[in-house]
């Protein structure tokens, strides 16, 4: 598929202040090339959770956003600390978030299955000790 | 109701969106935990809540909802008002306990965000 746009963000680790800034400039740009209602509140909310996670729980990570005539994509990787028990993770409720994170009113664990719940494809792969990597897909006819 | 009769019945102080008062409102939803309002908001409403950090406009950013009621006379810093503002979100604060003011405005008929509840999946 022809790619219109790519842009990457870095996204530090325990940045509470700057958490959210990607998710922020993401919805802004696709919002300046036309996707709107939605689909965009979906990517948004979803961009935001994973972007959330990334600082929360991640030692670190890049997010990235393509976007295709019919579809945009986010990618998360990150360099660790990874997720021992994937199943786990995915279910409601499961959280291992700290009390700076639940002060902020995070650690619900809710984000995970909310991602999936957004995208239209998800898909997410961990190794402990190397890191994860999601993927989300939004199509966007 | 619009945001300007929610300012009335709360006896509220509009901090920011001042412009945008007449935008009616037929739903709201209470809470601090932003992971929920997340997870289970998926209309343009009313968010009630007592935290004020970043995260609570960025959540209702992303939700594009429409305002921010602070309870028990909270007030955000003005780098987080002026967010806000950039979002084009209205956000008032109300010296009530979240409590009354929810008691309120259902009386006045506004109503819950329709959200799935953790028993759902077992009926
Ligand atoms: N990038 C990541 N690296 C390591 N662990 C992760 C990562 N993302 C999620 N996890 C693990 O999966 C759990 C569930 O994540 P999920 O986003 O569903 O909930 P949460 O972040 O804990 O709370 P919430 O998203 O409701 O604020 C986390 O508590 C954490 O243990
Ligand atoms: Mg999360």
């Amino acid at each position: 598929m022809e790619e219109l746009f790519r842009i990457s963000y870095p996204v530090a680790a325990a940045d509470y202040t700057s958490a959210g800034k990607a998710s922020t400039d993401i919805k802004r740009r696709l919002k300046q090339l036309g996707v709107s209602g939605d689909v965009l509140r979906r990517v948004a909310v979803a961009s935001y959770e994973v972007e959330l996670n990334l600082v929360i729980h991640s030692l670190g990570g890049e997010l990235t956003l393509t976007v295709f005539p019919d579809a945009a994509q986010l990618v998360s990787a990150d360099v660790g600390p990874g997720i021992p028990d994937l199943e786990m993770a995915m279910r409601e409720g499961y959280s291992t978030a700290n009390d700076e994170a639940r002060s902020l009113g995070f650690g619900a664990g809710m984000g995970l299955p909310n991602m999936k719940r957004n995208a239209d494809e998800f898909s997410i792969t961990s190794e402990k000790g190397v890191g994860t990597t999601i993927t989300m897909l939004f199509r966007l006819q | 109701m619009t945001i300007a009769d929610m300012v009335n019945i709360l006896n509220a102080k509009v901090l920011r969106g001042a412009d945008k008062l007449d935008t009616p409102v037929y739903t709201a939803c209470c809470s601090d935990l932003m992971s929920d309002v997340l997870a289970f908001v998926d209309e343009k409403t009313v968010l009630i809540t007592g935290l004020t950090n970043p995260h609570v406009v960025r959540t209702s950013e992303m939700l594009d909802l429409k305002c921010l009621v602070f309870v028990r006379g909270k007030i955000p810093t003005e780098d987080i008002l002026d967010n806000a503002d950039e979002q084009g979100l209205v956000v008032i604060t109300s010296k009530l306990t979240a409590f009354s003011a929810c008691g309120l405005l259902y009386d006045a008929g506004l109503r819950g965000v329709p959200v799935p509840t953790a028993w759902d999946a077992e009926e």
